[in-house]
């Protein structure tokens, strides 16, 4: 029982921590610099260099 | 009966790699006017390896998105990257390999080509999957953000010399159609092809060969794996050690003790051949008992 509450926490935990840090990220703008690496072609990504 | 449930779990599977594929690359005009997508959607972190630079792609790939924000001037530690992989993570674990990764589908079909395979011995495999690890750790999350240059701008590492979905699904592709790229090619690009092909002949010779030593996200998300909120689940009582789960497992597990391990990628073929049908999925918050004795 005890390991059960422990494992529905630490799911909870997680999901809630990942669901902050997504909203932290997107405060702070990274939605901006991932978009615009995101609408040009990557070099990098498609092995120019 | 058991034939049939085999073949329906298949193709099901397939229906939903297939639908996820285009799904997520559902920018067909891209194809056509040799562009890739602008449109807002690509700020969006898909839960799957797939290149931003494929020109059907709509979203943005999470593995190149932490290495652009990592590698940025900015932040160093890529917030909004990490946290919608974590809550895919935690919601879905290695399913999201198994039914949702369009490079996961490309290796299945490569692994229905009718050659003969390598079974990997045990002594070389097990330390070849930590492989991974250090891929996402040094060339996804720390060079990038570590190693820069004047302007504290990083590369994004993987992407640049490993990804070999970049070059399949992007790197053929523009420099087929787009005279100027195809200018600069260079020895970078031919690096690149030859792990493409490194890779499509590895999957075609073990399953899943990209997923089991390469993946970084596979990494990430099998840190989840054994805690997520979908897990497998084994009767214990009623395993008769048949080992028809272990032949089928495209990940060469021992199915009923590491049934849900960080190497599972709930594809559901144990599932679906076990003759005693022992073997279930499910969502839920609470645990059962899921470990075969």
């Amino acid at each position: 029982m005890k390991k059960e509450t422990e494992l529905i926490f630490l799911r909870l935990i997680v999901l809630l921590a990942g669901m902050a840090l997504m909203i932290l990220g997107i405060m702070r703008g990274e939605l901006v610099e991932v978009l615009n690496k995101a609408v040009r072609i990557c070099l990098e990504c498609i092995g120019i260099g | 009966m058991h034939r049939n449930r085999v073949k329906k779990q298949g193709k099901f599977r397939l229906l939903v790699q297939i639908i996820a594929t285009v799904f997520l690359n559902g920018y067909f005009m891209g194809i056509m006017k040799g562009k890739i997508y602008t449109g807002k959607s690509k700020e969006i972190c898909v839960p799957v390896l797939n290149c931003y630079s494929c020109p059907s792609a709509l979203g943005a790939c999470p593995i190149g998105a932490l290495q652009t924000v990592a590698g940025g001037q900015k932040h160093k530690i890529p917030f909004y990257a990490l946290g919608t992989l974590m809550v895919f993570g935690v919601l879905l674990g290695r399913l999201i390999c198994g039914f949702l990764c369009p490079f996961g589908l490309f290796q299945d079909l490569l692994d229905k080509i009718p050659v003969k395979k390598i079974s990997i011995p045990k002594k070389i495999d097990k330390p070849l999957r930590y492989l991974k690890y250090g891929i996402l750790l040094f060339l996804v999350l720390l060079f990038p953000a570590v190693i820069t240059d004047q302007y504290g701008t990083g590369e994004p590492w993987f992407c640049e010399y490993i990804c070999p979905a970049g070059t399949m699904e992007g790197g053929l592709f523009h420099v087929a159609v787009n005279e100027q790229l195809r200018k600069l090619v260079g020895t970078l690009f031919y690096w690149k092809v030859f792990l493409l092909v490194v890779v499509i002949i590895g999957a075609m010779k073990i399953s899943r060969f990209f997923c089991r030593y390469v993946c970084p996200l596979g990494a990430f998300y099998s840190l989840f794996n054994r805690f997520s909120f979908h897990q497998m689940y084994i009767n214990a009582m009623q395993c008769t050690h048949c080992h028809a789960c272990e032949k089928v497992c495209p990940m060469a597990l021992n199915v009923p003790q590491e049934l849900n391990s960080s190497e599972c990628i709930r594809c559901g073929k144990c599932r679906a051949v076990c003759p005693e049908q022992v073997i279930t999925s499910n969502f839920s918050l609470h645990e059962k008992n899921n470990i075969c004795e």
